[in-house]
């Protein structure tokens, strides 16, 4: 199928925004610049910019450790992620989150998260409250392989097909659960088996076609906006980079990364198909890659001069302060 | 408090307070549901909510699945989206099976991303019958972590006046309500009556020394001070009501004013609330202390089935009558 020009551009230049920033990224963590690290998402930007761009911008994810791509992908201004990893007081979270905790709530982004399948849980929470509330909205809980075999998560999938919830649950399956290859610690080895198993509309697809997640996530949200519950989306992706950055990576193979990198990157693929259907010219697409990485540069400019928070704000807003004491 | 009053069979119980404070306050916020096992028919194990359903229906009162980290999730996700849900847990040891929903999840939410978290969590806690996986006493753990606040209240009157300020008050509350006192009946107060967390109540007035408490050890205390009083010996007994926020006036007024304090509670003392109240309240307070503050609190022993065992592991009435005969040593 054709793509549309225009939705094409936009989607390929928010897969190489995110690529940019996290081959950034990962260069200034190397030099000391990222308290705590970060976990490189570099070859899964399709599964984040499919789904998101199959979401209305008022609906409501919460995801992972590894969350630049799904932030990015949100819409969050990529300076004001940056000044997060920084934990400048201009990021998102005050820098008091970093990489694992960006969130914009007010704006549907509910939070990474460094507890493996909690993100789960809060998204299918906010489904919950969607519903309560009448909205016509739906909840995206990401979560990786590895929080795949976690009870956490299968309790909260549960709990959305019962109640029938508008939720999405979207494993960006990379395959490694940090170091542990998926099919080594994974029982039945079919991961969307054991989503049918708990009775919703379960698929495994490729990860790796953003249109494919686009329109899995798309018939996924009319599903949960017409009533009928909860979908879970099994995509097969890959990360170039280890678990966290500095990582040596000793339990794959270097002809695994670069099989994946030369033959199914996301982005290559899609830009590809863009220039064969003439929706992009290759001069464009150079254009592209240079406004992006001009974009980043600026991000990281914001990030580096921003100012620090003051240490003298630790206390503040542990609580409302508003149950009062005694007086 | 072994007077009986001819109103006092009109009273409500404990459990029915609750069910008192919070359907006024489900009529006053339509985002409060409540989420828990057994909770439409049954009303809760303990009647707590008891009538609820079938007055607002099954979208306000959902029975749960046995899935406390789900269930606690999904009230997480909720209060972040704007409901007020109560997570009824049943026996706060099943909350552990939520340790990461509560302590990584719900407490820290606000501190990191600016936004409420207005949900409480409510349980059955203290130790009774039911052996060792239905007796913790785990409020220690809940006030040591930032974010959460802890009430325990010991009677009918501060179980609606609580959950009422719980209910208007957008942060995570661990709502501990002692099982032995389920039944216990007692005044309450009107839908205007709220009380404040960090707000302790002096259930006793007396001129000699002091116990310090909540939960059911408020009621040992009462025994524990007739028998004092027969020997002589006048206590005030201060009944903490909230654990976090902590009523640290009242508690330095108390150290201040005797000099000679007991602190007591059911859960194991090591590492406990009254640990933290002894030692913040000693180092603020050691000129007027005549002697140290004195520690009567559970075994730091899982619970026994057996009866007499449970019981041996907790402050008993002559336990308390000694402590403060301890302080009265001084």
């Amino acid at each position: 199928m054709t793509t549309d020009k225009t939705w094409g551009k936009k989607i390929l230049r928010d897969m190489l925004l995110i690529r940019n920033f996290e081959e950034t990224a990962d260069k200034l963590t190397l030099r000391g610049k990222v308290p705590g690290g970060m976990h490189n998402s570099s070859g899964q930007e399709a599964v984040a910019v499919g789904v998101m761009s199959a979401l209305d911008p008022k609906d409501v994810i919460a995801t992972t450790h590894r969350s630049h791509h799904h932030t990015i992908a949100k819409g969050m201004p990529v300076d004001i992620v940056m000044a997060e990893l920084f934990t400048k007081a201009t990021g998102c979270s005050g820098g008091r989150g970093a990489s694992m905790h960006l969130a914009d709530v007010e704006n549907g982004h509910f939070g990474g998260n460094g507890i493996v399948g909690a993100g789960v849980g809060i998204a299918m929470g906010a489904a919950m409250g969607i519903k309560q509330m009448g909205h016509k909205k739906v909840a995206v809980g990401f979560v990786g392989d590895g929080g795949m075999n976690t009870g956490r998560t299968w309790e909260a999938v549960n709990m959305a097909v019962i109640y029938k919830l508008p939720f999405i649950l979207i494993v960006d399956n990379n395959q490694y659960a940090v170091e542990t290859f998926v099919e080594r610690v994974t029982g039945g080895n079919d991961i969307a088996k054991r989503g049918a198993g708990f009775g919703l509309p379960s698929y495994t697809i490729d990860g790796q076609d953003v249109e494919e997640v686009h329109r899995y996530t798309k018939e996924a949200r009319e599903r949960a906006l017409a009533g009928e519950g909860p979908s879970f989306i099994n995509a097969l992706t890959y990360r170039y980079y280890g678990h966290n950055v500095g990582e040596k990576g000793q339990y794959r193979t270097q002809e695994e990364i670069a099989d994946w990198r030369s033959h199914r990157d996301p982005i290559d693929r899609f830009s590809a198909k863009l220039i064969s259907e003439g929706a992009l010219s290759q001069g464009e697409y150079e254009e592209m890659i240079a406004s992006v990485a001009k974009e980043i540069e600026a991000a990281v400019d914001f990030a580096e001069k921003s100012p620090l928070p003051d240490v003298s704000t630790i206390l503040d807003g542990v609580d409302s302060g508003l149950l009062g004491v005694r007086k | 408090m072994s007077t009986t009053t001819p109103t006092a069979q009109q009273n409500p119980t404990y459990s029915e307070a609750f069910q008192s404070g919070v359907r006024e306050e489900m009529k006053r916020n339509e985002h409060i549901f409540i989420l828990g096992t057994d909770l439409v028919e049954r009303g809760g194990h303990f009647a707590q909510v008891k009538g609820i359903a079938q007055e607002f229906g099954q979208d306000r009162v959902k029975d749960s699945p046995i899935s406390e980290a789900a269930m606690v999730a999904a009230g997480l996700g909720s209060a972040m989206y704007g409901c007020h849900p109560i997570i009824d847990l049943n026996f706060i040891d099943f909350s552990l099976g939520a340790m990461d929903e509560i302590v990584n999840q719900a407490a820290k939410i606000r501190f990191m991303f600016n936004r409420p978290v207005p949900i409480v969590i409510r349980a059955t806690s203290g130790v009774a019958l039911g052996g060792a996986h239905h007796c913790n006493s785990l409020e220690s753990l809940f006030a040591h972590t930032a974010g959460l606040s802890v009430a325990v209240p010991s009677r009918a009157y501060d179980v609606k006046g609580l959950i009422k300020t719980a209910l208007r008050t957008p942060d995570p509350v661990v709502f501990l309500m002692h099982k032995k006192l389920s039944g216990v009946r007692g005044e309450i107060g009107d839908e205007n009556t709220l009380i404040p967390f960090g707000s302790a109540n002096v259930v006793k007035a007396g001129k000699d020394a002091a116990i310090i408490t909540y939960g059911y050890t408020t009621v040992t205390a009462q025994k524990a001070a007739q028998t004092l009083a027969e020997q002589g010996i006048d206590v005030e007994i201060i009944d903490l009501r909230t654990l976090y926020p902590l009523d640290t006036d009242t508690i330095n007024e108390t150290v201040q004013r005797f000099g000679r304090v007991v602190v007591a509670d059911e859960a194991p003392m090591f590492g406990s609330i009254t640990a933290e109240i002894a030692a913040t309240a000693s180092e603020a307070n050691f000129k007027y202390l005549k002697g140290p503050i004195v520690r009567i609190g559970g075994a730091r022993a899982p619970l026994s089935a057996n009866p007499q065992m449970s019981e041996a592991a907790i402050p008993s009435v002559a336990g308390i009558v000694d402590a403060v005969k301890k302080v009265m040593s001084y």
